[in-house]
């Protein structure tokens, strides 16, 4: 695969505050990358400093195998969606969209056709003349999308942008944009704190803490295989087994078997663990079976689902038990 | 771009050349004297300061503080119900009720003390129309007195009221109210209790408010009042353009500036407990 | 319930206070139309106190040179206001709190204050008193109000508008040119329309800079007024008030609402 974005050593410092402290990072042509990590990790502004938004304190960044780390943003092939949309309030639908290829001086036929190319792409046709303040959140991040697209970027960075609307909106939205960057082939670099949209959307997810890199990997590799006890914290819901040479042996909750306590099948493995069953929910496809375990204060939760065997019961006694090949062992 | 934080160059350079230097002006003035011709001589005393505490300068700031302090509270006693009541408006028309309490306070004092004037005036409307009823034969003397004075006040300063106590009504957490009721308190005792309280920053806010500008006010005394009812106002405008007494006029207008200051500083602090209230207030005003 | 019966009450006493705000100004404007020049008795409609208030050349003159004065001190307050909000909206300063004083300090302190002050400049620099004084006064307290208006128009406008404009090509002066100034626009205006009024209006700070030739309207009036009650300051009077209430009005429509529809 083709190189598009290289980061190379860049720190950045916000009056005195460290918010990256050194960060290398590759990101390949057509590829859908997503920078994930909680607010204030440095994802936004590591996505900002390729916009050019922001200048690195230190290192260099190239797009497309030119170095761009000093260009300021209007000199720089990449179009960004903004988490609030940031769509002009002064115009139109089709005036948002145009803007940026009248900056460059397109001509207009062209600029026309390509305008016309993306309302079509976007659904946005019947609405091109509505005013940002006439539309709905949904509507509004098509506009923004639309917007950036037209230029042609070599990439399209996305701060959030789904964000701002509701739940069942949000699920459509990502299918839709996920479709439209494998149409399209432009390489798109997603920011994001909602670990399942990251899961969902993206090729490589770059999982970020403190302005470092805590995994960079297959969404399947960042939930089967997470490196760190953050990652496996960050992704999914996850219980911490400490190990007694303090390492932790992280267990997914739908890993977890249970069983009645002194039941030995030939089955499956000996359980490993034994307690008191403290809570069960009801979640739909699934019930979580909280565990309190013997000799301990830990509790830990189990996904059953309901063709199992067996309705567990609160004030139950459990054995644990799990296959060997699903232990994941993380040091840190 | 560097370039642009240079814009605000000129503006400052423009206030600090007509504001603040006048008003060092002042300062340096206050403490200097005048001489037989109405000259300023930069002899340094404080003698001007000491001045104003003869009797006759007391007397009139004592004059114009009790004029203030009826003001407001006429105010706040016709300001509150109105503004409560706009804030109890459905939505919409809430900005066009304030626009209508606002707009004649954007209207020249002048006008505003005029039209009191067609009003109270010895062959004015209101004369014409107790005689025209025969409740009197002759006509009263409204006019030129303090009651005249203090209707100018309150009429010219009311919106002044109006708006911080509206603000912070319309901030009120509704759901207080209707939890107070829901506890078993009656509409007056909520009121008492809750309305009330939380509504004291915004009416702290107006108080002040009219406080300061009654203090500074000349036009309404000067054209409606008698001829003791001069305040601190046309006390240091008669310094300046009639008895041409400049350091004197300087000093009572230093005075009357820090009070209003230091005023000014405690509106903030009841803002601050209005919290956003404040921009709303500004945006109007 | 003794709840509609409260509302009753609420309302008759907004309304009456909202009656002891107008009443004075209907009366006002009401005998500008009266034919007696004396007494409020109604004697007849007329509209000859316009009329000879427009054959009145000192009127005529004290009108041109208030809208001179008005016009002169718009465009310069308008211009020094704008870009000192602008400015101070981008970019962080070091002194701030004495900035932020020099600009709001004006509004704040008693406008006697400050006519006074301008007086003593003006003697002390030896600046005749004239239209040129008014005009620098007047631009001196139009400014402050300028950049509040101005102010709270950018304060709704947020940072990634011009941050979109440079990610879509703009160059700073395009992203300033297309962005930043269309949508501080109406502030602009509004301001503009506050400073036209402001100086249209004032009487305190003009009362004290003003030289012989240099009367404006409302020096005028006061001027009238002084000397006795007259059905022409009634007419000057209601003329200036639909002036005023016109422009005011027509700021307030320009100004932001404050919660901008597109926040859910």
């Amino acid at each position: 695969m083709e190189e598009m974005v290289r980061v190379e050593g860049i720190k950045k410092v916000f009056d005195d505050t460290v918010v990256i402290p050194d960060l290398s990072l590759t990101i390949n042509d057509g590829e859908f990358l997503t920078l994930l990590g909680p607010s204030g990790c440095g994802k936004t502004t590591l996505l900002r400093m390729i916009a050019g938004l922001e200048t690195p304190t230190e290192g260099h960044i190239y797009l497309d195998g030119k170095e761009v780390t000093s260009l300021p943003p209007y000199k720089r092939d990449v179009n960004m969606v903004f988490q609030n949309y940031a769509l002009f309030p002064h115009m139109d639908v089709e005036e948002n969209i145009r803007f940026g290829l009248k900056m460059k001086n397109v001509p207009a036929d062209e600029q026309n056709r390509r305008v016309e190319k993306l309302l079509e792409l976007t659904h946005l046709e019947k609405l091109r003349h509505r005013y940002p303040s006439e539309m709905s959140g949904g509507q509004q991040q098509r506009v923004a999308i639309a917007r950036a697209l037209v230029n042609n970027p070599k990439v399209l960075l996305l701060d959030e942008p789904l964000g701002a609307l509701d739940y069942q909106l949000r699920k459509k939205l990502q299918i839709e944009l996920k479709n439209l960057q494998r149409q399209l082939g432009i390489t798109f670099i997603f920011v994001t704190h909602d670990q399942e949209e990251a899961l969902t959307m993206s090729d490589r997810i770059v999982v970020m803490n403190d302005g470092l890199i805590e995994q960079d990997d297959t969404p399947g590799n960042l939930y089967h295989k997470p490196l760190t006890r953050f990652v496996a914290k960050f992704i999914g819901e996850t219980n911490f087994l400490e190990q007694e040479d303090g390492s932790t042996n992280v267990m997914r909750p739908e890993k977890l078997n249970l069983c009645p306590e002194g039941f030995h099948g030939s089955d499956h493995p000996e359980p490993k663990l034994f307690g008191t069953i403290s809570d069960v929910i009801f979640y739909g496809t699934i019930d979580k079976v909280f565990v309190q375990l013997d000799g301990s204060d830990q509790k830990v939760v189990a996904y059953q689902y309901f063709d199992d065997i067996k309705k567990w019961q609160a004030g139950e006694r459990v054995g644990i038990w799990w296959y060997p090949q699903d232990e994941v062992v993380v040091h840190k | 771009m560097k370039s642009g934080k240079l814009m605000v160059l000129p503006t400052l350079g423009w206030l600090s050349l007509f504001f603040a230097v006048p008003l060092l002006i002042v300062v340096v003035v206050s403490f200097a004297a005048r001489s037989a011709y109405g000259q300023v001589i930069f002899n340094f005393s404080f003698a001007n300061y000491t001045r104003i505490t003869e009797s006759l300068y007391l007397s009139i700031f004592a004059q114009t503080f009790v004029v203030a302090i009826i003001t407001t509270l006429f105010t706040i006693i016709m300001a509150y119900p109105l503004a409560y009541y706009i804030a109890s408006l459905p939505k919409k028309w809430q900005q066009p009720g304030l626009i209508l309490v606002m707009v004649p306070f954007w209207i020249n004092f002048l006008i505003r003390s005029y039209a009191w004037v067609i009003i109270l005036r010895s062959q004015g409307v209101l004369n014409t129309i107790l005689m025209k009823l025969g409740l009197i034969t002759v006509p009263l003397q409204f006019l030129y007195n303090d009651t005249a004075v203090l209707i100018g006040m309150v009429y010219s300063l009311l919106p002044f009221m109006v708006l911080p106590i509206y603000v912070s009504i319309e901030q009120l957490d509704r759901r207080l109210l209707e939890a107070a009721s829901d506890l078993g308190a009656s509409p007056f005792t909520a009121f008492r209790k809750i309305t009330l309280p939380l509504t004291m920053p915004g009416v702290a806010a107006g108080t002040i408010l009219v406080f300061i500008s009654s203090l500074g006010m000349f036009i309404v005394p000067d054209v409606m009042g008698g001829a003791r009812s001069a305040l601190i106002g046309n006390v240091i405008q008669n310094q300046f353009l009639a008895a041409r007494d400049w350091p004197f006029g300087s000093a009572l207008s230093i005075v009357l500036a820090v009070m209003s200051l230091v005023l000014i500083i405690l509106y903030y602090k009841a803002l601050a407990g209005q919290k956003g209230g404040s921009k709303n207030a500004q945006n109007m005003a | 319930m003794p709840k509609t019966w409260r509302n009753h009450v609420l309302l008759a006493y907004s309304l009456a206070v909202v009656a002891f705000l107008y009443l004075p100004l209907v009366i006002l404007a009401t005998y500008s139309f009266n034919v007696s020049r004396v007494n409020a008795v109604w004697s007849g409609f007329t509209v000859d106190w316009y009329i000879s208030l427009f054959k009145n050349r000192r009127v005529l003159e004290a009108l041109t040179n208030s809208l001179v004065i008005a016009f002169v001190s718009t465009i310069v307050s308008t211009i020094l206001g704008t870009t000192a909000a602008l400015a101070l909206s981008k970019y962080k300063f070091k002194y701030q709190t004495a900035i932020n004083g020099l600009l709001y300090l004006p509004i704040l302190i008693p406008e006697i204050v400050m006519g006074l002050s301008l007086l003593v400049l003006f003697s002390q620099a030896k600046f005749p008193l004239g239209k040129w004084t008014l005009i620098l006064a007047h631009i001196t307290f139009c400014v402050s109000f300028v950049v509040i208006t101005v102010n709270a128009r950018l304060e709704g406008m947020k940072p990634e508008y011009e941050q979109a404009a440079m990610d879509l090509y703009a160059t700073p002066w395009q992203t300033f040119r297309y962005i930043t100034l269309p949508i501080a626009m109406p502030g602009i205006v509004a301001g503009a329309l506050i400073a036209f009024t402001l100086s249209i209006d004032d009487f305190i700070i003009s009362f004290f800079v003003a030289g012989p030739n240099s009367t404006t309207l409302p020096l005028y009036i006061y001027a009238m007024v002084k000397r006795g009650i007259s059905p022409e300051i009634n007419a000057l009077s209601t003329l200036m008030m639909i002036v005023t209430v016109s422009l005011v009005v027509i700021a307030q429509i320009l100004q932001p609402q404050h919660t901008s529809k597109r926040e859910e």
